[in-house]
């Protein structure tokens, strides 16, 4: 084990170089729904316990259940009101259960990238041969289904190796060159996007995804109250907005279909959704449009940036 | 040492659930469903009555609300006994005032301990559920079938001895099954059930045994998951009710009719600092013209019927 995963080094957010997002957009804000799929009857990890009770888990898997069966078409058509393509972080084998969903998004040029196959499948224990067929099955079965080469990654319920963004960006090369395996969403450090050391060197970058936006952690873990979420989601909008006006910042809102599509907690939400793009100089995008726009345009910037700080004494 | 290679088999994945249960399908695909009277939101009063027994044994966990202290837990014993002695009669007075009709989840024990209660109930002459025979007789993966067998025929047979009906609906006590409790249910004369919260409308829901009904009872507006779980003030509460009535009532004149269910637990807003704020809620609710009020029977018949 180590003391620092090593993807990064310390870049203070104070003086580096402009970011302008394209027209002169301040802000780039990305809604990523999480479509998942949690099994019934998972196999064991020893790591991790999918469900707290003994099969059949109810609360659980019938809440989550609900996401797919009730709240997808819900938040999707209010992604489509305030004009806001989601990038999906799929659980892909979704593509098999419930291909309707997969049809809906594709007809609306959302993006999928890859959540890993189930979100009751940990990456713990998983020898690097297993996490790489893992991760190669999720981008082959988005590639099948969309025709898209998986950009982006988040580890399957966040259950990470130390090899998971190597592995990542390794197989999304072997299948599709430098078009697939080029951002992450599994690090929370920054505001901005940051270049990731890989062991062989890929041009990688990680992308603000906000633990903090994310419904379920403002839901479930931290219990908050509907109007509340809404209001934080406006208070980091109304902050990253302005801060924009030194350099371009990323707000991105997580979802949950099971979550944020509540009949109680849709007011909330789409009064947020509608305070931010009611504003000029947002960049409504998906995160490998920001991906592909920061590695075209910032990524030398940053990296030399990156170097310097380091030999301040 | 790594996993085992079947970690990274997928058995189930194939199209629609990982289950025979039922099928996929999602709520806005499917035919609209007409409630009477040209009404788009039924609901759905489900009011917990309930008994927690001092000696909890929490087999296999301690239910949620139940007793968390060494024993004799006197405050959460007697704090939860305050609602079926004061806050049900602040409720009833509440939902009497704005003529909403309730359909009583009640625990057969509490039943057999209460017959002032069961008498009260028979004369209102609402709807009676089983919510199975007390809080800490779970049902639960791994029980063994005879044991649950038995508790299921406990709980449905007294409960109707008590209360004079047939009692056709069921909610286990905190929403727990084994995998066999579908098929007892069937076998034990219950055509609909409450406990998956995976849907806003009924669905068929295939046993062993012959087919049942699954009623969509949200958790998410319990009281007791915002109020207690969710520690939300009741002037949240109020909020989240009237905000899914109206996203409710907005979507259903989109794609048919809907069922906003709430849980009431009397010893939680039937205390004197909460009684105003679900008078409050109701009576927003109340006075919505697309209201249809109906007891789960009534609503699952009425759905039925469409099918």
């Amino acid at each position: 084990m180590k003391e620092d995963p090593g993807f990064y080094d310390y870049w203070p957010y104070h003086n580096r170089p402009k970011i302008e997002w394209p027209n002169g957009a301040k802000l780039a804000f990305w809604v990523a729904p999480n479509i998942e799929f949690y099994e019934l009857n998972p196999p064991a990890n020893p790591q991790r316990a999918a469900w707290p009770q003994p099969y059949p888990a109810l609360p659980g898997y019938t809440i989550r259940d609900y996401g797919n069966r009730v709240g997808h078409q819900r938040q999707m058509e209010l992604l489509d009101k305030y004009g806001i393509r989601g990038s999906i972080s799929l659980s892909t084998a979704l593509c098999d259960h419930h291909p309707e969903i997969i049809e809906r998004c594709a007809e609306r040029d959302w993006e999928f990238f890859s959540h890993g196959i189930y979100n009751t499948r940990y990456t713990y224990g998983m020898s690097e041969a297993q996490e790489r067929e893992m991760i190669r099955d999720s981008i082959e079965t988005i590639y099948k289904h969309t025709g898209q080469k998986c950009a982006g990654y988040l580890a399957p319920a966040l259950s990470h190796s130390e090899l998971t963004l190597d592995l990542f960006a390794e197989v999304g090369s072997e299948l599709f060159g430098d078009e697939a395996g080029i951002y992450t969403c599994d690090l929370f450090h920054d505001d901005q996007p940051t270049p990731i050391n890989l062991r062989s060197g890929k041009r990688f970058v990680s992308i603000p995804y906000s633990l903090e936006m994310n419904d379920t952690i403002a839901y479930v873990v931290n219990k908050i109250e509907p109007r509340r979420y809404g209001q934080q989601i406006k208070d980091n909008f109304d902050r990253l907005y302005q801060e924009g006006d030194e350099s371009g910042t990323i707000m991105c809102i997580p979802t949950h279909n099971y979550q944020v599509s509540c009949p109680h907690r849709m007011k909330a939400f789409e009064e947020a959704l509608e305070y931010i793009t009611g504003h000029s100089d947002v960049w409504v995008t998906t995160g490998r449009e920001i991906a592909e726009y920061f590695m075209a345009n910032y990524y030398d910037v940053a990296l030399q940036d990156i170097a310097a700080r380091g030999e301040v004494v | 040492m790594a996993l085992d290679d079947s970690y990274l088999q997928y058995p189930e994945r194939s199209y629609g659930m990982d289950h025979k249960r039922y099928d996929w399908s999602m709520l806005s695909d499917r035919k609209a469903v007409a409630w009477p009277e040209q009404k788009t939101l039924a609901l759905w009063i489900n009011v917990n009555l309930q008994f927690y027994p001092l000696n909890q044994q929490g087999v296999p966990f301690k239910v949620p609300g139940g007793m968390t202290m060494p024993y004799p837990d006197l405050r959460h014993y007697s704090l939860r006994d305050y609602g079926n002695r004061v806050g049900l009669f602040r409720v009833l007075k509440a939902l009497d005032q704005y003529k909403l009709k309730p359909t009583f989840a009640v625990n057969t024990r509490l039943a057999e301990r209460t017959p002032y209660l069961m008498a009260l109930l028979k004369e209102r002459g609402d709807e009676i559920l089983c919510h199975g025979y007390h809080m800490d007789a779970l049902h639960y993966g791994g029980q063994p079938r005879e044991q649950e067998a038995e508790l299921v025929k406990r709980a449905l047979g007294g409960l109707r001895d008590l209360s004079g009906q047939n009692v056709s609906g069921w909610l286990s006590p905190a929403k727990n099954e084994s995998e066999h409790t579908p098929e007892l249910l069937v076998e034990n004369g219950i055509g609909y059930f409450c406990d998956w919260v995976n849907d806003d409308l009924p669905y068929a829901f295939r046993t062993e045994s012959g087919p049942l009904v699954a009623m969509p009872l949200s958790t998410e507006l319990d009281d007791r998951f915002i109020l207690q779980n969710n520690q939300h003030s009741e002037a949240s509460y109020v909020e989240q009710m009237q905000d899914a009535c109206d996203f409710l009532i907005d979507e259903a004149g989109r794609q048919g009719g809907r069922i906003l269910s709430l849980t009431i637990h009397p010893w939680l807003l039937g205390q004197p600092h909460r009684i105003a704020y679900l008078e409050r809620a109701l009576a927003y609710i109340a006075a919505r013209p697309e209201v249809w009020s109906a007891s789960a029977s009534e609503i699952m018949d009425c759905w039925q019927s469409q099918q």
